[in-house]
């Protein structure tokens, strides 16, 4: 599949490259598969290639000729699909959503009309997908949740949200990899680092990976927190290819 | 070692940056003003990237537990050895139990102490720029330990001055290119963008400048997207934000302009109540 794609310059040297302006897992494997053709195209003067949803930044080490770089990325993406299948990981994610960690677990369910053990059953059946990483280190922006489930965000956001709340925000899904102030709705927390400065990489899941979020109760979430910071658990996954 | 006496009001360890983990969501941090931090560590023959200390507004109290060289740039914080006076932007031995003090910031609001071969922090994804969430602290604290390696020798002052041309901390002009969302603003909007004062507020720190005058605009969100260091973003309710060298590495607002990174530098110096101008 082909895109209409923009090319613009962004500062002196980078270049964004835009997708039509729309959230979908077919774009977000066209952006995936252009990144990975750039990789192989292999332009040395190339410093990082970052995704989001619709878009790619290409920054290079020097200031650029925007000509000259814009006509080399049209040849990479209009280049033939040269690049390997793309395999894609399943992570399975515990979340406890005792109302200890669930704070606007009940507000949604007043609001919606849809009990509690209602929502937390719609929310484990989905399976979620990557988007890209942003906002914080190792905060996952997560597509594929129950429309009946969406939610804007809250008017007024928390000062502080604890490391690991499971939130909804508009049609988004999110776990809080540290400590932060945020306006998402929190329905639950996982047990689970989404982000670790030590290893390499940092977070184990990428853009194009799915998720899966399983219910433990509060004795379960403990014993996987002694597993996490004993540094022995290890996250339930498995390779998928598209 | 240096041990911290003051930590002064906002100083951290910053070096160029943390690269290569963007897609990971982590922010590039690094010395706010890359030009005076490149300065004090080219006196004094250090690698590019050796690690400073930046100090904002308030300086710190150190005492020197071994001997080194170092050299303040930046902003003006009146440094004094053992409570004499010493100069900005010159090499200046130091012996192991001397008392380096800085007080409040003039021309400007960041300054910067290099040391012979750079601070010894941590290093954390190739990096020793402090950043919350990253690296152990993100500031520094009253009786902390400073690692620095001890260095002793010959400095020859005749050649170590460097005048410098402080028109970039002064003026308020900010050199900028268009953003992607640049052409969504009306013609008069582009013209009003450019060209009109704006004056910084006080929400500023190493994340973001924001400016006072709200800019009326139509514009909507975008879909959250790649932003840098300088983007300039507006927000609908017409707020204009500067993303600085902590910042986020998406947003969802439209980003209307791009600073040159010279302007990023001295933006960096500038504060509430100051005025900038931008301008291609």
């Amino acid at each position: 599949m082909s895109f209409k794609l923009s090319y613009k310059p962004f500062g002196e040297q980078g270049i964004l490259v835009e997708w039509p302006n729309q959230i979908s897992e077919s774009i977000l494997e066209n952006v995936l598969g252009f990144k990975s053709k750039i990789r192989i195209a292999e332009d040395a003067d190339i410093a990082e290639v970052r995704t989001a949803y619709q878009s790619v930044l290409i920054l290079f080490h020097t200031p650029i000729n925007f000509q000259q770089k814009i006509e080399g990325l049209k040849r990479v993406y209009a280049s033939a699909e040269k690049e390997e299948k793309r395999t894609s990981q399943l992570w399975r994610i515990p979340v406890c959503y005792d109302d200890c960690f669930a704070l606007d677990l009940e507000h949604l369910s007043a609001v919606k009309n849809i009990s509690k053990s209602e929502i937390i059953k719609r929310h484990i059946q989905a399976t979620y997908t990557v988007y890209f990483i942003g906002f914080l280190p190792g905060f996952l922006y997560l597509g594929g949740l129950d429309d009946t489930l969406s939610m804007p965000r809250k008017s007024t956001p928390r000062l502080v949200i604890e490391k690991g709340a499971v939130a909804i925000g508009g049609n988004q899904i999110g776990v809080y990899p540290s400590e932060s102030p945020g306006g998402w709705n929190i329905i639950g927390k996982s047990p689970i680092p989404f982000f670790n400065e030590n290893l390499n990489p940092p977070c184990f899941a990428v853009p194009g990976d799915r998720i899966e979020f399983y219910a433990v109760n509060l004795k379960e979430f403990n014993d996987i927190k002694v597993l996490v910071d004993a540094g022995v658990y290890q996250i339930e996954s498995e390779v998928t290819s598209d | 070692m240096i041990k911290v006496l003051n930590s002064g009001l906002y100083s951290s360890i910053q070096d160029l940056g943390r690269y290569g983990v963007h897609e990971y969501g982590v922010p590039y941090s690094g010395a706010m003003d890359k030009q005076a931090m490149l300065m004090a560590n080219t006196i004094l023959a250090n690698a590019e990237d050796s690690a400073v200390l930046e100090m904002t507004m308030l300086g710190a109290k150190l005492e020197f537990q071994c001997d080194t060289f170092i050299c303040i740039s930046g902003a003006d914080m009146r440094a004094k050895l053992n409570g004499t006076r010493i100069a900005n932007y010159k090499m200046i031995p130091i012996k192991a139990s001397n008392v380096l003090s800085f007080s409040s910031a003039n021309g400007g609001i960041r300054t910067y102490l290099a040391v012979t071969g750079g601070f010894q922090s941590e290093i954390v994804m190739r990096s020793r720029s402090m950043y919350q969430g990253i690296t152990q602290s993100h500031v520094i604290r009253n009786n902390d330990l400073l690692s620095i390696e001890p260095h002793s020798g010959q400095c020859h002052p005749k050649n170590a001055r460097l005048k410098i041309n402080k028109d970039d901390f002064l003026h308020g002009q900010l050199g900028v290119f268009k953003g992607p969302e640049f052409n969504l603003l009306s013609e008069a909007q582009q013209k009003l963008l450019i060209g009109k004062p704006f004056t910084i507020s006080k929400n500023n720190n190493r994340m973001a400048y924001q400016l006072e005058e709200p800019f009326a605009n139509k514009l909507d969100s975008i879909i959250t997207s790649p932003v840098l260091p300088g983007t300039v973003q507006l927000t609908p309710s017409g707020e204009m934000i500067i993303l600085m060298r902590d910042c986020q590495t998406t947003g969802g607002y439209p980003r209307v302009l791009q600073l040159k990174p010279t302007s990023l530098n001295s933006l960096a110096q500038k504060y509430a109540g100051q005025e900038v101008i931008f301008c291609f």
